[in-house]
């Protein structure tokens, strides 16, 4: 597989992890755009600080790396990640002075609450990468980069009343695409 | 199929709880694996010059330097996770 002029949106996170394992750099460039959410959401969903957050980042995407060929299915990578990550957030917040690990039940599950929103909210973006670049485009920026609709209409060259009714039926749209979608393979895979 | 029909204000919670990350942060992670590459080469020279060896254990950062290779935190953090202690 050649990254060049690839439409990635329509690529399986497997077929994603079979090229970076064939040394395919553009698909390595994909797996780091497709996960760098979630690794970061979870990492706040720890309550690291910014710059923890951003080690755990780094370091996630380079255990990744190394690890991808451990991976006994492919098709598990999210949940693969998801793992390493929490993992390396504790890890993180061991070795800080000021932040005891979570063993209060009810901080215990708060965490639990907020990684599961983390993983729902995945899911959506996976229904997100479903629809038109239009649709994702226009929703990304409004919900997930917070801009104006005076700035995606500078930005898209779209009137403001054009942008409320195209973000209206695009949120349909992915309303459909969420609801119709398949389930997310079971955990496992754990290099 | 999920289970519960999702309303369209509980997707646009779920969009907004996954803000883009810092490009600098995506950029530094998707060029991991020319950071591998690097390490690659500075490993298979270590192996084939003792002397290269001795001084990337003692002192990576200037190893790195005279090897020709920016000690770039990547590579350094990579190299000393991939490095035998002795």
């Amino acid at each position: 597989m050649t990254g060049t002029a690839m439409d990635w949106a329509s690529v399986s996170d497997a077929e994603v992890v079979r090229a970076c394992r064939a040394g395919d750099d553009a698909a390595w460039r994909q797996l780091v755009e497709r996960f760098s959410r979630y690794v970061l959401a979870i990492a706040r969903a720890h309550r690291l600080s910014e710059s923890d957050a951003e080690d755990v980042f780094q370091d996630t995407f380079a255990r990744i790396y190394e690890h991808l060929g451990r991976l006994r299915s492919d098709d598990a990578v999210r949940p693969w990640i998801g793992q390493l990550t929490r993992r390396l957030c504790i890890d993180r917040l061991r070795a800080s002075v000021r932040e005891p690990v979570v063993d209060d039940p009810e901080e215990q599950g708060e965490l639990d609450r907020r990684l599961t929103a983390v993983d729902e909210a995945v899911s959506v973006q996976e229904a997100l990468r479903t629809l038109s670049a239009d649709c994702r485009e226009i929703l990304d920026r409004f919900f997930c980069r917070d801009q104006s609709y005076h700035t995606i209409g500078e930005l898209l060259d779209l009137p403001p009343g054009t942008i409320a009714s195209r973000i209206s039926r695009c949120l349909a749209k992915l309303r459909e695409a969420y609801e119709g979608r398949s389930e997310a393979p079971p955990a496992s895979g754990e290099a | 199929m999920s289970e519960n029909p999702m309303d369209e204000i509980r997707l646009a919670e779920l969009l907004h709880a996954l803000p883009p990350v810092p490009e600098a942060w995506l950029q530094a992670a998707q060029e991991r694996p020319a950071i591998a590459r690097a390490a690659d080469q500075v490993l298979e020279l270590a192996e084939a010059d003792a002397e290269f060896r001795r001084t990337l254990i003692e002192d990576l950062e200037t190893a790195l330097r005279a090897a020709g290779h920016e000690p770039d935190p990547r590579l350094v953090d990579t190299l000393r996770r991939r490095l035998p202690d002795s």
